[in-house]
């Protein structure tokens, strides 16, 4: 009785300490965002560091073109749409595989952006007569 | 000292738009082509700002706006506006609708003469808005152009109460009609923005592009040699509430 | 009457209940606000702050002025007000807290607030209230301490001076808000500083009574004549200091040509006239002042309380007519003309709450009633007074 409960105890504690990636390999069971990329390898930094820097690169990019007024940096959120958005609904929000929403929704961050910005490639704004 | 001066208008900014008028004229003469100066000199749109370059203290964008020209019941300046800048919402109560510009009607009380014209954010060189701002989302753009940079405007609308012309608007509801270069969204303070998306781009505001009065003048008020500084040197110009001394980029004629 | 033990349980926590569901739908209120945007308020881009403002405003002020009650103990060394300083210190934390929920539960973007922290702005009054708040809980939780914790007791005086600078700078700036702008008539005028600081001495003086009062008789006691006494002839010199200011105030603004519209839109010529003449002179003004005086019912501690409560009223209606009456007039742009557009230019606007920002401004209410209802009841702040020592003092000094 007082071996199988030992065994017991060490097998528990087998599993709490092994690794991970053990069960969570490549096509293993953790679920992995799907993103759809319309136009991949042309951005204007090595993916990499995208993944890692994008949020830091548009805030000070936005910085910049708000608040002193320069226009035409690289890492700008206009461009980021224009490759980005998806072919099927021509936006980088609206379902899981688009571009931004795929990520954001997976990594469980919220997307501040898109109150105020348009997440849609070449949208036409009309307006409304007074 | 080049900027359209009044007495009583404030002596620091005076000093620093002389400061800045003399740096260009040095500029002017030291640099050996000076073509490209003298190119802006003479037209009277926006100079198209190299890529990477900021906006510079040098320029200061202002508007004329002809009262006497303004066509009654013409709101041309007013749709061209709503279309820029997406301005789509109709909302039940038209008061929580944003009011970039609009038009006002005035009847002189002694004669009845009859006139009207645009309002709109009157980009003020001492603007209330950016004082009583908390976190200094409301901002003034080194060429003189009042924002408001949503990313840190918490909607408390103290720059709504501090405004004297009513030119700022809270967004009432979500959006998803938004012009890609002009971005705006629920519960941020938003005004006139004198398109400064266009106005970056070297073009005019969209309201002066589209009156077919040509009643707007766009221009430089720092620079002597602009049509907007010629026309205000030569012609009596009013600012709306001058007693406040808020030095407006956006001057009336024919008031 | 003294509540049955077993019932006076059951009845404290059916108070909190109360309480506390009355936030709950606040915040949730906010959340419905946050969601759909203001268009489900009925504010506007002319009236832009409405019902949430004028209780958070209210709550805001009455906190600091609940404080007096402290001060006068602490710092003008007033026997009777000592055993009533830590009630004062509860109540302004509670007030400052439902009020200050309401203020940033109503912002645009409440989601940011952290912004406002982050990002500070000098030249802005809102700016400055990022460092006022604070430092009001800091100073009246360190005042707290040091009056309910004997070994503290030497730095009660400090703290209790501390306290009193402070919330004469909060009031400031709260009176502040309204004293910078130029752009409407009813505002921009230095008077409104001090005036906010009489009105805060008034409506958190008649805020401390009434809570005191219901303390005692639940208790199964009665406010001792003596405190009731002093307390009601200081309320009355509050309320006659408030009506001082008040007719200065548009003595001054009926003075200036430019603001004789507005000054006869706001007492003669508007809805807003009715809630002048009628809620903040007679309810709020004169009612309490007749009560206070007339020697039949001044004896009173239940008259007393009416006038107390007669105050509070008025109170509120007296910062709906600055607040919303204020938004109301339209500005003069163009003097000399007649001006009319599409937005409200040369009209009188109207405004009318909806059931979401009137829940709000509940909330804000409910979180202070909360909060000092589970306040009183986990701490020790009954007034205790030793009259020996009250009318020693009082003999000494007389």
């Amino acid at each position: 009785m007082k071996l199988l409960r030992i065994l017991a105890t060490l097998l528990f504690a087998a599993i709490a300490v092994s690794p991970a990636p053990t069960f969570a390999g490549e096509g293993g069971r953790t679920a992995k965002p799907v993103i759809e990329i319309a136009n991949p390898g042309k951005c204007v930094a090595p993916v990499d560091e995208m993944r890692r820097n994008h949020m830091e690169m548009l805030k000070h990019q936005r910085d910049r073109t708000m608040r002193q007024g320069i226009r035409g940096e690289p890492a700008s959120l206009n461009a980021c749409i224009e490759c980005h958005a998806s072919k099927k609904t021509g936006s980088v929000l609206g379902s899981n595989e688009n571009f931004c929403q795929s990520c954001h929704s997976y990594a469980a961050v919220k997307l501040d952006c898109w109150d105020c910005h348009q997440p849609k490639a070449g949208f036409k704004a009309t307006g409304v007569k007074p | 000292m080049t900027a359209p001066q009044e007495p009583g208008s404030n002596p620091r900014r005076a000093f620093i738009a002389a400061a800045g008028a003399g740096v260009a004229g040095l500029g002017f003469t030291a640099i050996a082509p000076g073509l490209h100066l003298m190119a802006v000199g003479q037209a009277d749109a926006a100079e198209v700002r190299k890529a990477g370059s900021a906006a510079s203290p040098a320029v200061r964008w202002g508007l004329l706006i002809d009262a006497g020209k303004c066509a009654p019941g013409c709101t041309k300046c007013i749709d061209a506006c709503h279309t820029e800048n997406g301005v789509s919402e109709k909302l039940p109560d038209p008061r929580q609708n944003s009011q970039w510009i609009r038009k006002i009607e005035l009847v002189d009380r002694r004669d009845g003469r009859k006139t009207e014209l645009p309002m709109m954010c009157q980009h003020c060189a001492n603007p209330p808005c950016v004082d009583v701002c908390p976190t200094g989302a409301s901002m003034k753009r080194a060429d003189g152009i009042v924002l408001v940079d949503r990313h840190t405007c918490i909607g408390c609308r103290y720059c709504m109460m501090a405004c004297p012309y009513k030119a700022r608007s809270l967004v009432h509801v979500p959006l998803t009609e938004q012009n890609p270069e002009v971005p705006r969204g629920q519960g941020c303070v938003e005004s006139c923005t004198l398109c400064v998306h266009r106005v970056d781009r070297g073009q005019t505001p969209a309201c002066v592009e589209s009156c077919p009065e040509g009643a707007m003048l766009f221009g430089d008020l720092n620079d002597p040699s602009s049509a907007i500084a010629k026309r205000i040197a030569s012609v009596p110009t009013t600012q709306v509430r001058s007693d406040l001394r808020l030095n407006q980029g956006v001057r009336y004629q024919g008031l | 009457m003294m509540l049955n033990p077993r019932h006076e349980e059951g009845f404290f926590y059916l108070l909190a209940a109360i309480g506390g569901l009355v936030s709950a739908v606040g915040i949730g209120a906010a959340l419905y606000m946050e969601h759909s945007g203001h268009v489900v308020t009925g504010m506007n881009n002319q009236i832009v702050w409405g019902l949430p403002h004028v209780v958070a405003i209210f709550l805001i002020v009455a906190a600091s002025g609940v404080l007096n009650v402290a001060s006068m103990g602490s710092v003008f060394g007033r026997k009777l007000y000592k055993p009533r300083a830590p009630l004062s210190g509860l109540l302004a934390l509670a007030m400052i807290s439902g009020g200050l929920a309401v203020i940033m539960l109503d912002l645009g973007r409440a989601d940011r607030i952290i912004v406002a922290a982050t990002h500070f702005n000098p030249t802005s009054v809102f700016g400055w209230n990022v460092i006022l708040y604070p430092v009001f809980y800091g100073v009246v939780a360190v005042y707290l301490w040091t009056m309910m914790e004997r070994r503290m007791h030497p730095w009660m005086k400090v703290a209790g001076f501390a306290t009193f600078i402070w919330r004469i700078v909060l009031t400031t700036g709260t009176g502040s808000i309204f004293a910078f702008l130029v752009a409407r008539q009813a505002y921009g005028t230095a008077l409104l500083a001090p005036m906010f600081i009489i009105m805060s001495f008034c409506w958190g003086l008649a805020v401390f009574l009434v809570v005191q009062s219901t303390m005692y008789a639940w208790n199964g006691l009665t406010l001792p004549p003596l405190v009731l006494q002093r307390m009601k002839n200081l309320l009355a010199t509050f309320v006659a200091a408030v009506l001082y200011f008040t007719i200065v105030l548009h003595l001054v603004n009926a003075y200036f040509a430019k603001n004789i519209a507005f000054e006869y839109f706001i007492l003669f010529d508007s809805e807003f006239a009715g809630m002048f003449w009628i809620g903040q002179i007679l309810i709020g003004t004169l009612l309490p002042l007749a009560l206070l005086f007339n020697p039949a019912t001044a004896a009173k501690s239940l008259w007393v309380n009416v006038a107390a409560l007669l105050v509070i009223v008025g109170a509120y209606f007296q910062l709906y007519v600055f607040i919303i009456g204020g938004q109301a007039f339209p500005l003069d742009m163009f003097p000399g003309y007649d001006v009319k557009s599409t937005f409200m230019d040369g009209m009188v606007d109207h405004y009318s709450a909806s059931l979401p920002e009137l829940l709000l401004a509940l909330g804000g209410i409910g979180i202070a009633f909360t909060m000092t209802t589970i306040g009183v009841r986990i701490l020790h702040f009954l007034p205790q007074d030793d009259f020996a020592e009250i009318e020693a003092a009082t003999s000494a000094t007389d």
